[in-house]
């Protein structure tokens, strides 16, 4: 049910290939792995990714967790080539150029970012918009996937009419319409309340699930980490590099209450964290 | 946020200025404020007075107010083309802004009223040179203030516009002139305020007609009540551009200042 889900998303995306951004908009659009290799950054004197080597598999949800300022955020804009390269490769779908990585990848930001003169849809739409699509079909597009998001209804408010949590669901809606097969979300939901963010983890993760991308989640929140991601990639503090990689366990059925009080999640958690030093 | 009345709103101001007419024309009609003035008290109008001079002047002071208002509108015009054209092109090139940035400040140091009479001998009594000398000062607000507004946005922004796959200019059509919009807007409210001042400069430096130049004969010739006419229909003609553009602004850029996005507000 899953990998057919999968499929169909991914026959949508082609569908949905932004026109004349590139020769061949299938191929920016194919589900498509993402590798990380040796991976050095510095800001100065310094350093913040002490050689990092991460590969994510097409379709995979993989969670950077780590202490703050370890350069999570940075590695992300790195992948999705919005810093310039400073020691090591990055490729998407085998092409390692910064260009071709923007063109595959869409980056979500912490702060929803959405422009205030816009409603939710054509702030959605923004994506398909700057790809050249026409105003109503943009729009109509846009609110078909703010309705799959909960938002029917909201499409023609403005970003100071919603609440956090829808911003960030436009926010959201923005980032998969843009299409590409790799996605980058940095801490999206880190400026929520508790309430809120609960209960858009459960939604993320299940419409993650739904989507063949290959997502990058930078997370401070190790529970948020494994129940989102299928792993969870654990940095340590300052320089950062790879101390662990921790598998989420699979979810039981039930609510999201019953899969983090799991045993196996429990004991997952227990590890990340110990992985982490307890700075999590 | 309740919106009230804009007479409710607009009352205590009308008071304010009902009290000080009834001051004035108390102090004027007696020949008080005259005496403190040590002056003749035909040199000393009253509102009463000056507003005999709006009514039976009206041919002539509206037919030179319509000339000044040209001037003004035109002026300002040519200063918004160029301001806007040069904040963008400072914006968008690092080696522009490195190299011009002084002369745009230079612009606004011309003493104006210095400069008004060497156009008039350039360019003759016609409009141009108040055309100029109006764009002159009205380039300034309205360049430096769009370009603060270009350079508000926040970086990330930018990146997340290259993120969805937008080029230079779309960055800068969809984002950065949106986002610039109210302070461009809030630099031509200043410009149309000094716009008038502009206007009267460059007639006083030579014209044959316009309320600038109207007031020169009528200080001539001692019309004070029509003199300050003129000067109640140059401040009503600065007010009623300064009120437009505040009703363009509250139109197309409602949206003020870019919101500090930290995602939490509600």
């Amino acid at each position: 049910m899953r990998a057919k889900g999968k499929i169909a998303i991914a026959e949508r995306l082609s569908a949905a290939a932004p026109a004349g951004a590139e020769k061949d908009p299938a191929e920016l659009t194919a589900p498509a792995a993402v590798r990380i290799a040796g991976i050095r950054h510095r800001y100065g004197a310094t350093e913040v990714l002490a050689g990092i080597d991460l590969e994510v598999a097409a379709g995979e949800t993989v969670a950077l967790v780590g202490p703050s300022g370890c350069g999570k955020s940075t590695l992300l804009e790195l992948v999705g080539g919005l810093q310039d390269l400073q020691a090591g490769t990055i490729a998407i779908a085998g092409r390692d150029s910064a260009a071709a990585r923007t063109a595959r990848s869409t980056w979500m930001p912490q702060s929803d970012m959405l422009l205030p003169w816009k409603s939710a849809a054509d702030n959605a739409a923004l994506a398909l918009r700057l790809a050249g699509g026409d105003r109503a079909g943009s729009r109509r597009r846009a609110a078909a996937m703010l309705d799959r998001l909960g938002l029917a209804g909201f499409t023609g408010r403005r970003p100071d009419a919603l609440s956090g949590g829808m911003r960030q669901r436009v926010a959201f809606a923005r980032t998969l319409l843009a299409g590409t097969p790799v996605l980058l979300l940095d801490e999206p939901l880190a400026a929520l309340d508790a309430i809120t963010r609960a209960e858009l983890q459960t939604w993320l993760r299940d419409t993650l699930a739904d989507e063949a991308r290959s997502t990058l989640l930078v997370t401070h929140d190790v529970e948020e980490a494994l129940y989102v991601a299928d792993r969870a990639v654990i940095l340590s503090p300052r320089p950062a590099r790879v101390t662990a990689i921790v598998d989420s366990p699979p979810a039981p059925p039930g609510s999201r209450a019953d899969a983090i009080s799991a045993p196996a999640f429990v004991a997952a958690r227990a590890a990340a964290l110990d992985a982490l030093g307890g700075t999590g | 946020m309740s919106r009230r009345d804009p007479v409710l709103r607009l009352w205590p101001a009308a008071l304010v200025v009902a009290a000080l007419l009834g001051a004035w024309q108390l102090a004027a009609s007696s020949g008080t404020l005259a005496g403190a003035l040590g002056l003749d008290s035909f040199l000393v109008p009253s509102p009463a007075q000056i507003g005999a001079s709006l009514w039976e002047d009206r041919d002539l002071l509206a037919d030179n107010a319509w000339v000044t208002l040209q001037e003004v509108l035109a002026g300002f015009a040519v200063a918004l083309v160029l301001g806007v054209a040069t904040a963008t092109a400072l914006h968008l090139s690092p080696l522009v802004r490195r190299i011009s940035y002084p002369l745009v400040v230079a612009s606004q140091t011309i003493p104006v009223i210095v400069i008004a009479p060497v156009l008039v001998v350039w360019f003759g009594f016609g409009i141009g040179p108040k055309i100029a000398i109006i764009a002159l000062i009205c380039f300034f607000p309205i360049a430096v203030n769009a370009l603060d507004g270009l350079a508000t946005v926040p970086a990330d922004q930018r990146k997340l516009m290259r993120s969805l796959g937008a080029s230079r200019l779309r960055v800068l059509t969809v984002l950065e002139a949106p986002t610039a919009l109210p302070y461009a807007l809030s630099g031509a409210k200043i410009a149309a305020a000094v716009a008038v001042i502009g206007a009267v400069f460059g007639e006083w430096a030579g014209a044959n007609d316009g309320l600038g130049h109207l007031m020169l004969v009528d200080n001539a010739q001692l019309e004070v009540p029509r003199l300050f006419a003129a000067m109640v229909w140059l401040s009503a003609m600065a007010i009623a551009l300064f009120a437009l553009l505040g009703l363009i602004e509250r139109r197309i850029a409602w949206w003020g200042e870019p919101r500090r996005g930290d995602g939490s507000r509600r």
